[in-house]
C-alpha cells in the first residue's frame, strides 16, 4: 500500500528532527496525536498540531501523559493509526498504558526524545538512558520493537518504519530519538506519496459472527477490526483466551505475545554494518553516539586499527546471533552510550566471554568525545587478557570532575 | 540502633507474608503508609491499619499510585520511615515516582507483590514477571536495591533489612514478593525488641548554615535532615549541585549520575546477599530466587540421592545481581538451572554472567505448577545425561 | 550601604539570584506577595514548607529560603499531603502554576480539597504552559492562540475557583499580579486559616501567552487588569469563567469552615 499524497509534504526541507518525526507520522498516514507537552520533544506536537487540519489528522493535548496514551489506545482501536509523543518523564508515567497495549495488541507509536535523566534531570539536553526502560518498564511479559535515528532524515523515515512494524506485528513501536537528533536541523528528503510503502492494518475479512479477537495467523499475529462496524467486540486486560474473554492461565495468550516478536526477529531486527569483513574491534552504538562514533573510527582506522561500526537500528528486540557471531572473530567491542551502561549489557550477554566488552559511558548532557572512543578502541587493541566483566573506560569528562576523587572499582 | 518497642510483635505468629511484611514494616519503625488497594497486596495495608492505632502510625489511601508515592517520598522528608504496597499495575504507575526518589536520596521502601501480568494479567495468580521492570523501569540511569524473601519469616526480617539499606544508601528499596508468597501462611518468629538492630537516618551534624543537601561523604551518601528542623534547605528533581539548586551543565549531570550509580555499584559486595547450599562439589547449580526457590529443595534433594552433584545460589537480593559469583561459579561447574515463573528475566543475566562457560538450561514455570519440583529434577537429569 | 539587607533577603535564597523568571512576568510579583504575608504573619520559619511542581511558577521553591522541594509534575499536592501527615507540626504551601495543578495535578487538587487536608495552595494562572515554549492549557480563553492551538483554542477553560469551591476547599480568592496589597492580604488570610485553602494569582506571560496573542508585554497586560478586573467579593463562583480579554472577576469569594483531615481524624480515632 502506498501513502496519500494529500499526507506526504512532498520536498526537499531543512527541518529539525522533531518536526521530521511529526511530518514522517502523517507521511504514514496518522491520523492521531493525543500528547502532553515535555521538552524537547514539543515541537514535534506543535508541527503535528500545525499540519493536522490540513490531512484531516487530529491532535488533542491531554492533561497528562496518561490521558495522552490512553486516547491513543482509544483512537487506535477505533481504526486510526495513532501515536503519542514525549520524554523520559512523559514515558515513565505512560509504562502501565503500554503494558494495556502491549496485552490487547493494539498497534501505535510513541516518539520518546530521550533527555538527560534521572527525574527532572536536564531537560533541554540529550541522553540515551530510557533504551532498559523501553524494554522492561512495564509489568508483566510482553515485547517492544525500538528504533534509533540518528539524523532528522532518520527521524523522517523510522517513523514510516515504525507504523509499519506496529501495523503488522501489532505491538508497542517506540522511536527513541533524543534531544540532539530532535533539535538538530538538517536537510531532510520527503518523497513522492507513491514511493513510500505503508503496512497496511491486517484487517479481518471473514463472516462477522465468526470473528474471534486473538486468533492467530500463521506469523501469530491475529488480524484487527474496528469499533463502531458491530462486531461485539468486548476487549479485557485480564489474561484471555482466544475470544477475548477472561482466561486465568498465562500460557494462554501470554505467551503467544511474546513469541510473536522473539520469532520473528530474525525478520524485525536491522542493523547496518561497516567495515566489519576485516574488522578486529566493533563499535556497537545506536542513535546519535553512532555519527561521533564513525570519526573515531575514522582516526583509527588511520591509524592503522582495523575497526568497524554495528550500529543497531532496532535495539529491540536485541541481535543476539550476530553478536554471538562476531564475537568468535574478533578481539573486542567498545559500547558507547549516553549513559552508565545499558545496551553494553546485552553484548556483554551476547559475547560469552569470546571478546572483551569496553563501555564508554556518559553521563548525559552532550555527545561523546570521540577522542574517548578511539581511546576505547585501543584500549581493545592493547589488552593482553581477557577482562572479567566489562571494562569501563574513564573519559575525559570524567578524568576532568574526579581526577583520584570518585573511585570505581 | 535498636527499635521501638511498640511497633515489635514479640512472638511466635501464624502469618502470611503480606501480613509478617506489615509487621517487618513496624518493626522497623515504619510509622507512616500510604498506598492504593490492588490485590494481592491488600491484606499488607489491612493489617498495617490494624495496627496502626496501637503504635500511632498514619495511613493514608491516596487517590492513585502517582500520588501514594509522591506521599511517601514527603513523609520521609518529614523525618519518618515510610513505605507503600502495591502490585504491578501499580508499580508501573510509580516510576516516575520512583526516578524523584532516586534523584532527591529519599530513603523509603516499596513492596511489589507480583501477580501475573501484563496490564491486569491475573489478578490473584503469582508470578515473578516484574523484576526487570523493577531494575530498569523508571527513566534515566540509576542503581535500586531489590529484595525478594521467600517466606513469611524471611518477609519479616527481610522489610525489616529493606529499610536499614534505604536509610543506610539514601535510595528507595524495592520488595518483591508474589501472589503466593503473601498468601502462605507460615509460622513466623519476632524477637523482642532488643535483639533488632536497625539502621538510623544518617542526620547531618554539623552547623546550620553550613549545611549542603547533597554534599557527600566518603561512602558517597551525604548526610540528610528533615523538614521543619531549621535547616531551610532545597531539593529537586533537576540535576542540581552540592546545595541542591539546579545546574545545567554536562559536568554536573555527569558528577550527579555518577555518584548516584557508584553510590551502589561500589557497595555491591556490602548490599548483596545470597544463599549457598552444596557448592563445593556442584557440577550443577541452580539459581532461584522468591517463590521458586520453595521447589529446589526437594529437587536437590532427591538429586543428591541419585548421586548427582547438585547445588543451589539463591538470591536474596535480586538487584544489584551478583555478577561476580555467578562468573566464578560458571568456570567450575558444567551447568546453570534457572528456573523463573516468567519468560526469562534473571535468566539473561545469568547468561551475561556466564561468559559462555557453562550450559544454562531455563525452567519456565507457568503459576499453575510452582508447587512441583519436577521440572527443575527433570531438568538435572536431562544435563547428566 | 553595604550592611543594608532589603527585609526581603530573609526569606529568598539570594545567593540564586537573578532568578530566571522574564520580564513581565507575574511569578516575581506573587513571590513579593508572599513573602509580605510570611512577614505579617509571623509564622515560625523553621516550619514552613514550600512544595512547588514543574513549570515557570515551578521554579518558585528553588527562590524562597525556607524547606522548599522541586517535585515532579502534577504532584505537589500529594508531596505535600505525605509531609503535613507525617509531620503535622509542618505548615506546607504549595505553590504551582495552572497546568500543573489543574491540568496533570487536577486529580490531586480535587481530592486534596475534598479531604480538607491542612494546607495553602498559591495557583499561578498565566493560561498557558510556559516552561515548555508556550502550549495550551485547561485555563487558556477560547479562541486564544498557543503554539498547539495555532488556529485557535476552542476548548473552554476551566474556572479554577468553581473547582476548588465545588471540591471543598474552605478558602478560595482570585487577584491579579496587579492587586498585589489585597493578594498579599489573601495569602496572609489563607496562611492563617486552618484547611484547603486556595488562591489564584491571574499573571502576566510576556514571553508567550501575550506576545502570541499579539496583547502586548507584561506592562500592557497590567494595564488591562487594571481596566477590566472587578472586584466582587462573595460572587457565586460559577460565575467566574474567564473569558478572552473581557473582564476578570477578582476578590474573595469562599472562606467558610469544615473540619480539616487531622481534626477528623482525631475525631473518628477518639470515637
Amino acid at each position: 500500500m502506498k501513502a496519500n499524497p494529500k499526507d506526504v509534504r512532498t520536498g526537499v526541507f531543512y527541518i529539525d528532527g522533531d518536526v521530521a518525526a511529526a511530518e514522517g507520522a502523517l507521511a504514514a498516514g496518522c491520523k492521531f496525536l493525543g500528547g502532553y507537552p515535555i521538552t524537547p520533544s514539543t515541537e514535534a506536537a506543535e508541527a503535528f498540531a500545525r499540519r493536522a487540519p490540513q490531512v484531516g489528522a487530529m491532535f488533542i493535548q491531554m492533561e497528562d501523559e496518561l490521558g495522552s496514551i490512553a486516547t491513543v489506545m482509544g483512537a487506535s482501536l477505533s481504526g486510526q493509526k495513532a501515536m503519542t509523543i514525549t520524554s523520559g518523564p512523559g514515558f515513565s508515567l505512560m509504562m502501565e498504558t503500554i503494558g494495556f497495549g502491549a496485552m490487547l495488541e493494539i498497534p501505535f507509536v510513541i516518539i520518546n526524545i530521550q533527555r538527560s535523566g534521572p527525574s527532572t534531570g536536564l531537560p533541554t539536553r540529550t541522553g540515551q538512558a530510557d533504551m532498559m526502560q523501553a524494554r522492561w518498564g512495564s509489568h508483566g511479559e510482553y515485547e517492544v520493537i525500538t528504533l534509533s535515528p540518528d539524523s532528522p532524515q532518520e527521524s523522517f523515515d523510522f517513523t514510516i518504519k515504525a507504523f509499519n512494524l506496529a501495523e503488522k506485528y501489532r505491538a508497542p513501536v517506540m522511536l527513541m530519538s533524543d534531544e540532539c537528533v530532535g533539535h538538530m536541523t538538517e536537510k531532510v528528503e520527503i518523497p513522492e506519496a507513491d514511493k513510500i510503502d505503508l503496512e497496511p492494518r491486517r484487517l479481518y475479512k471473514g463472516p462477522k459472527d465468526k470473528y474471534i479477537p486473538f486468533k492467530p495467523d500463521k506469523d501469530l499475529v491475529p488480524p484487527m477490526v474496528k469499533a463502531g462496524e458491530g462486531y461485539r467486540l468486548y476487549l479485557s486486560p485480564l489474561s484471555h483466551d482466544q475470544r477475548g474473554h477472561p482466561l486465568l492461565s498465562q500460557k494462554s495468550t501470554t505467551r503467544r505475545i511474546v513469541d510473536k516478536i522473539r520469532l520473528n526477529a530474525d525478520d524485525i531486527i536491522e542493523t547496518k554494518e561497516d567495515g566489519l569483513d576485516d574488522a578486529e574491534v566493533v563499535v556497537v552504538s545506536y542513535g546519535i553516539t553512532s555519527r561521533v562514533a564513525y570519526r573515531a573510527i575514522e582516526q583509527a582506522r588511520k591509524s592503522g586499527i582495523k575497526v568497524g561500526i554495528f550500529r543497531l537500528i532496532t535495539v529491540w528486540p536485541f541481535p543476539d546471533k550476530r553478536i554471538t557471531e562476531l564475537a568468535k572473530r574478533v578481539k573486542g567491542f567498545v559500547v558507547p552510550e549516553i549513559n552508565y551502561g545499558q545496551i553494553v549489557f546485552e553484548v556483554e550477554r551476547c559475547v560469552h566471554g569470546n571478546a572483551n566488552v569496553v563501555l564508554v559511558p556518559h553521563g548525559g548532557g552532550w555527545v561523546h568525545n570521540p577522542d574517548d572512543i578511539l581511546g576505547a578502541i585501543k584500549q581493545i587493541m592493547k589488552a593482553k587478557k581477557r577482562y572479567e566483566g566489562i571494562f569501563e573506560y574513564k573519559t575525559e569528562l570524567e578524568k576532568l570532575i574526579f581526577g583520584s576523587g570518585v573511585q570505581k572499582k | 540502633m535498636k527499635t521501638n518497642d511498640k511497633g515489635v510483635l514479640t512472638g511466635t505468629h501464624n502469618l502470611s507474608g503480606n501480613q509478617a511484611c506489615a509487621e517487618g514494616a513496624l518493626a522497623a519503625g515504619c510509622r507512616f503508609l500510604s498506598a492504593y488497594p490492588i490485590p494481592p497486596s491488600i491484606e499488607v495495608i489491612e493489617r498495617f491499619t490494624q495496627r496502626a492505632k496501637e503504635v500511632d502510625a498514619i495511613f493514608i489511601q491516596m487517590e492513585d499510585e502517582i500520588s501514594v508515592l509522591a506521599a511517601v517520598l514527603g513523609a520521609s522528608w518529614a523525618g519518618k520511615k515510610a513505605m507503600t504496597v502495591t502490585s504491578g499495575p501499580g508499580l508501573s504507575l510509580m516510576m516516575e515516582h520512583i526516578g524523584l526518589g532516586v534523584m532527591l536520596e529519599t530513603p523509603c521502601v516499596i513492596v511489589n507483590v507480583q501477580r501475573c501480568g501484563p496490564s491486569e494479567g491475573i489478578p490473584n495468580s503469582p508470578s515473578q514477571g516484574d523484576v526487570m521492570q523493577a531494575r530498569w523501569g523508571s527513566h534515566g540511569d540509576y542503581e535500586i536495591i531489590v529484595i525478594y524473601p521467600n517466606s513469611p519469616q524471611e518477609m519479616f526480617t527481610q522489610t525489616i533489612e529493606a529499610f536499614n539499606l534505604s536509610e543506610k544508601y539514601r535510595t528507595p528499596v524495592v520488595i518483591l514478593s508474589d501472589e503466593s508468597l503473601a498468601r502462605m501462611v507460615e509460622k513466623v518468629v519476632i524477637p523482642p525488641a532488643n535483639k533488632i538492630i536497625l539502621e538510623p537516618r544518617k542526620h547531618y551534624k554539623g552547623p546550620k548554615n553550613k549545611y549542603l543537601p547533597f554534599k557527600y561523604d566518603k561512602d558517597l551518601v551525604p548526610p540528610m535532615v528533615n523538614a521543619g528542623e531549621g535547616y531551610k534547605f532545597h531539593i529537586t528533581g533537576l540535576t542540581h549541585d552540592e546545595k541542591g539548586y539546579p545546574v545545567m551543565n554536562e559536568e554536573c549531570q555527569e558528577l550527579n549520575v555518577h555518584r548516584l550509580v557508584r553510590k551502589i555499584r561500589n557497595y555491591v559486595d556490602n548490599i548483596t546477599n545470597i544463599e549457598e547450599k552444596n557448592l563445593s562439589d556442584a557440577e550443577i547449580v541452580v539459581v532461584s530466587y522468591g517463590i521458586t526457590s520453595r521447589t529446589v529443595d526437594k529437587a536437590l534433594k532427591q538429586a543428591r540421592k541419585d548421586g548427582i552433584n547438585v547445588g543451589s545460589i539463591r538470591l536474596i537480593t535480586v538487584w544489584p545481581f551478583p555478577d561476580k559469583e555467578i562468573m566464578k561459579l560458571s568456570k567450575k561447574v558444567k551447568a546453570f538451572i534457572v528456573p523463573e515463573l516468567n519468560f526469562g528475566q534473571i535468566l539473561l543475566e545469568v547468561q551475561r554472567c556466564n561468559y559462555g562457560n557453562a550450559k544454562i538450561r531455563f525452567v519456565e514455570y507457568g503459576h499453575e505448577e510452582i508447587q512441583n519440583s519436577d521440572p527443575i529434577l527433570n531438568a538435572i537429569r536431562s544435563l547428566t545425561k | 550601604m553595604k550592611n543594608v539587607k532589603h527585609p526581603m533577603d530573609f526569606y529568598l535564597r539570594m545567593d540564586r539570584m537573578p532568578h530566571i523568571w522574564c520580564t513581565g512576568c507575574g511569578i516575581g510579583l506573587t513571590a513579593t506577595a508572599f513573602v509580605a504575608a510570611m512577614e505579617k504573619a509571623k509564622l515560625d520559619t523553621n516550619k514552613v514548607c514550600v512544595v512547588s511542581g514543574i513549570g515557570c511558577t515551578g521554579r518558585f521553591a528553588g527562590y524562597i529560603k525556607l524547606d522548599s522541594f522541586h517535585t515532579t509534575h502534577g504532584r505537589a499536592i500529594p508531596f505535600a499531603t505525605g509531609l503535613k501527615l507525617a509531620n503535622p507540626e509542618l505548615k506546607v504551601v504549595v505553590v504551582s502554576g495552572d497546568g500543573d495543578l489543574i491540568s496533570i495535578g487536577g486529580n490531586h487538587f480535587i481530592h486534596a480539597a475534598r479531604r480538607n487536608i491542612d494546607m495553602v495552595v498559591i495557583c499561578v494562572n498565566n493560561f498557558i504552559y510556559a516552561m515548555t515554549g508556550g502550549q495550551v492549557a485547561p485555563t487558556t480563553p477560547l479562541t486564544a492562540y498557543t503554539t498547539t492551538s495555532p488556529y485557535g483554542n476552542f476548548e473552554p477553560p476551566s474556572n479554577i475557583p468553581q473547582i476548588a469551591e465545588s471540591s471543598g476547599a474552605v478558602y478560595v480568592a482570585r487577584w491579579t499580579a496587579l492587586h498585589i496589597r489585597r493578594l498579599t492580604n489573601s495569602i496572609f488570610e489563607a496562611l492563617n486559616k486552618p484547611g484547603f485553602t486556595v488562591v489564584e494569582v491571574i499573571s502576566p506571560c510576556a514571553q508567550y501567552y501575550s506576545r502570541i496573542n499579539r496583547l502586548g508585554d507584561g506592562l500592557d497586560m497590567m494595564k488591562f487588569y487594571h481596566e477590566n478586573s472587578q472586584i466582587k467579593h462573595w460572587e457565586p463562583t460559577d460565575n467566574l469563567y474567564i473569558d478572552y480579554q473581557k473582564e476578570i472577576i477578582v476578590g474573595k469569594f469562599v472562606d467558610r469552615e469544615r473540619p480539616t483531615y487531622s481534626e477528623s481524624y482525631k475525631k473518628w480515632l477518639a470515637e
